[in-house]
């Protein structure tokens, strides 16, 4: 951890060791636990010791650090600002990555792993709500702007999706156009990769002028919103960036449907309708969805871009806090982004794998 | 009846692409079992798929019923005939019992009459229907999977079903089982099947007529016998196999055929309905000269004698050319 005396100023860092009394101990032996553990034969009952002692472990570092910053603000001046070291989460990462890891090793069902992850944020969560980690730098800083946080994470969001929509929109249909037709594949690939290979925010200066345009030449297009700054050039890019994942998780979904069923459908007297909906739609669906995972988990870290043009979002914290070298606002807008793009990770695996069973993949193993 | 006039067919469009069907005319009788046969990319494939029009003839014309296929919707062609393509093909993301419902469902059948079409197919099928009925595809073997193909095509009732090696990668044992199925399933419903192979005996336990292809052309037309006793010319020899035509011509005639009614001997016994090649068997295996023929009831039924076997006058239609006596 790092303190110091107020804001601006980077502070001395504190290390584990010199917090090390009373009930911190318990997680120098959890730690020392864990090391062991790596060492022992994967074996079911060393596997889930490990997945307790590192959930136990996430959670007390967690308030461990929240108490000593309480602490520190009791023995030293109110404006005392306590940080979570770059050592912290690093421990973090990489008992995130433990558990991942064993619960694999386990192969633990979904409700398990939803047990695990509360286990986990649910007491980090009641510090947060209950304020026993107000006195945390971070926690000031959210103290500071917790009027607008929340609708800058629905800005964020809805960039997001706003972004995600239009690609479904655009992205499906030339998905299955370049699978019906092999120019359309041959005349969009090259395209669509010159997209991705363009940085961000080189694609929004381009994207500016154009939509400036638009808005000045249609008055009633700048009402509507669209302009060379703000939502819409942020959404356009967004959606540009994610096409790409998408058409090509369309593509490859409709390829791997077996010819042989296509052809035993059309032979058995399916019209081009039921052969698409029936056959095609459901087979396809779990490498489609595998497609439109990747681009929703990059367009929640690229959203954090679009705050430059002034699209808002979380990205605006970000900028805010690097361009005033304040680290803590600047983690304030990062940790919801890893946290959203966790989340939508989760959330597509659990479609993905619910749309699974239909095809032979997922039983053939037993 | 099903007609192919004139058809010709070449897939892609270079010059030196060979043709997949090469002026082909062909009748196909309602009742009849059609089997097509010829060597690998003869064209048996294509020609099977004009019939239901997943092919289409470049020239020339496909008719049915004597009216020009063309001139046909499409899907209703197709629910009337049984397609059970090369690779099965069954919905990889459906029951075993929805596979086999599915052109019932696509008829507008009621639930309950599909249900009870699934349950009897499968039973017909030797697959136990609580057992297979709720399965996947992926959860049968091989042999299972072509069964349940066999019986998609079916389900509907078509009065025409085209078989594209229904019983290719399967054991002997079960393949001569179906085989016997769906003889019985021609016999009993009397529905024109066609279907292709690329086994020889198949085709002559099967087939009412055979159509010998080689490179998209017919090279020959007619029932196995006629294949056998005369083929049209040496390829045709080559592809039946001339070492053993004498044993597959015994297997296409009934020991009953040839039976004396006289009285049982001291001498094992044989089904009636068994083929001149299995009496051959049992003569050979128990080294003697006659066996006692048995009806279906299990009653004598006359005596085979092994002398009337080998004697041209009985089984007349041996037919040995003089080419093919100097090979043999
Ligand atoms: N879809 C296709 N595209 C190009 N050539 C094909 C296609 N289907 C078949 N052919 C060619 O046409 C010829 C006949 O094929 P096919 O009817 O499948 O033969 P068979 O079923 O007797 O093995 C072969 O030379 C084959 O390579
Ligand atoms: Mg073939």
């Amino acid at each position: 951890m790092r303190v110091a005396p107020n804001r601006l100023v980077s502070g001395e860092a504190v290390s584990f060791f010199d917090l090390l009394q009373g009930s911190a101990w318990g997680l120098a032996v959890l730690l020392i636990g864990l090391l062991l553990l790596s060492l022992a034969p994967p074996r079911r009952i060393c596997l889930w010791l490990t997945v307790v002692a590192a959930t136990v472990l996430a959670v007390g570092l967690g308030i461990q650090a929240a108490n000593h910053a309480t602490q520190v603000v009791q023995a030293s001046t109110p404006f005392a600002r306590t940080a979570l070291g770059s050592g912290l989460w690093l421990v973090w990462l990489l008992l995130g990555l433990v558990l991942a890891d064993a619960l694999q090793a386990l192969r633990a069902g979904t409700l398990a792993r939803l047990g695990v992850a509360t286990a986990v944020l649910l007491p980090l969560g009641l510090m947060l709500v209950s304020g026993g980690a107000d006195e945390l730098s971070i926690m000031k800083e959210y103290a500071n702007r917790s009027d607008e946080y929340w609708g800058v994470i629905a800005r964020h969001c809805q960039i997001v999706a706003l972004a995600l929509l239009f690609t479904l929109a655009i992205g499906l249909p030339l998905g299955w156009a370049t699978h019906r037709y092999v120019r359309v594949g041959r005349a969009m690939f090259p395209l669509l990769n010159i997209v991705q290979t363009i940085p961000s925010i080189a694609l929004f200066g381009l994207l500016m002028a154009p939509l400036a345009w638009l808005a000045a030449s249609w008055p009633a297009l700048g009402r509507a919103g669209i302009s060379g700054v703000g939502l819409a050039p942020g959404v356009l890019a967004l959606t540009l960036y994610s096409l790409l994942p998408v058409v090509r998780g369309t593509l490859a979904g409709l390829a791997q449907v077996p010819s042989a069923v296509t052809q035993a459908a059309q032979g058995l007297g399916f019209s081009p309708a039921q052969l698409f909906w029936q056959a095609q739609v459901p087979l396809a669906l779990p490498v489609v969805l595998s497609g439109v995972r990747i681009a929703s988990i990059q367009a929640v870290g690229l959203a954090a871009v679009t705050a430059l043009i002034g699209a808002g979002g979380l990205g605006s914290l970000m900028f805010e806090g690097l361009f005033s070298s304040a680290q803590d606002l600047v983690l304030l807008g990062v940790v919801p982004i890893v946290a959203l793009g966790v989340l939508v990770d989760g959330v597509f695996k659990l479609l993905i794998a619910r749309t699974r069973p239909a095809t032979p993949n997922m039983e053939s193993a037993h | 009846m099903i007609e192919f006039a004139n058809v010709s067919k070449t897939y892609g469009h270079t010059a030196d692409a060979p043709k997949a069907l090469d002026d082909v005319s062909l009748r196909i009788g309602s009742g009849e079992l059609v089997v097509l046969i010829g060597g690998s990319g003869s064209g048996k494939s294509t020609l099977l798929k004009m019939i239901n029009r997943m092919e289409q003839p470049d020239t020339g014309t496909v008719a049915l019923d004597g009216q020009d296929m063309v001139h046909m919707p499409l899907r209703e062609l197709r629910l009337r005939m049984g397609y059970v393509i090369q690779s099965v093909g069954l919905f990889p993301h459906w029951t075993v019992a929805r596979n086999i419902g599915v052109v019932p469902t696509m008829l507008g059948w009621k639930p309950e009459r599909i249900a009870a079409r699934v349950t009897e197919l499968l039973s017909l099928f030797d697959l136990d229907p609580t057992t297979y009925g709720p399965r996947y595809p992926h959860q049968l073997s091989g042999g299972q999977q072509q069964r349940v193909g066999v019986a998609r095509a079916l389900a509907g009732d078509p009065e025409v079903l085209l078989m594209d090696e229904p019983f290719g990668a399967l054991d002997p044992l079960i393949r001569t089982a179906l085989q016997d199925e769906v003889k019985r399933i021609h016999q009993a419903s009397g529905k024109t099947i066609v279907m292709v192979t690329h086994d020889i005996d198949e085709a002559l336990r099967l087939g009412t007529q055979i159509v010998l292809l080689e490179q998209g052309r017919i090279v020959q037309v007619g029932s196995p016998l006629a294949l056998l006793s005369q083929p049209a010319n040496k390829q045709v020899a080559d592809f039946i196999g001339r070492s053993d035509v004498g044993i597959k011509l015994l297997s296409l005639q009934s020991a009953g055929s040839l039976a004396r009614v006289e009285a049982p001997q001291s001498t094992p016994f044989l089904p009636a309905s068994a083929s001149l090649r299995e009496a051959v068997s049992t003569l050979a295996l128990h080294g003697c000269q006659s066996l006692n023929l048995l009806d279906d009831t299990g009653a004598h039924a006359g005596v085979l004698h092994a002398t009337d076997l080998f004697n041209r006058r009985h089984t007349g239609s041996l037919p040995l050319s003089d080419d093919q006596g100097q090979h043999a």
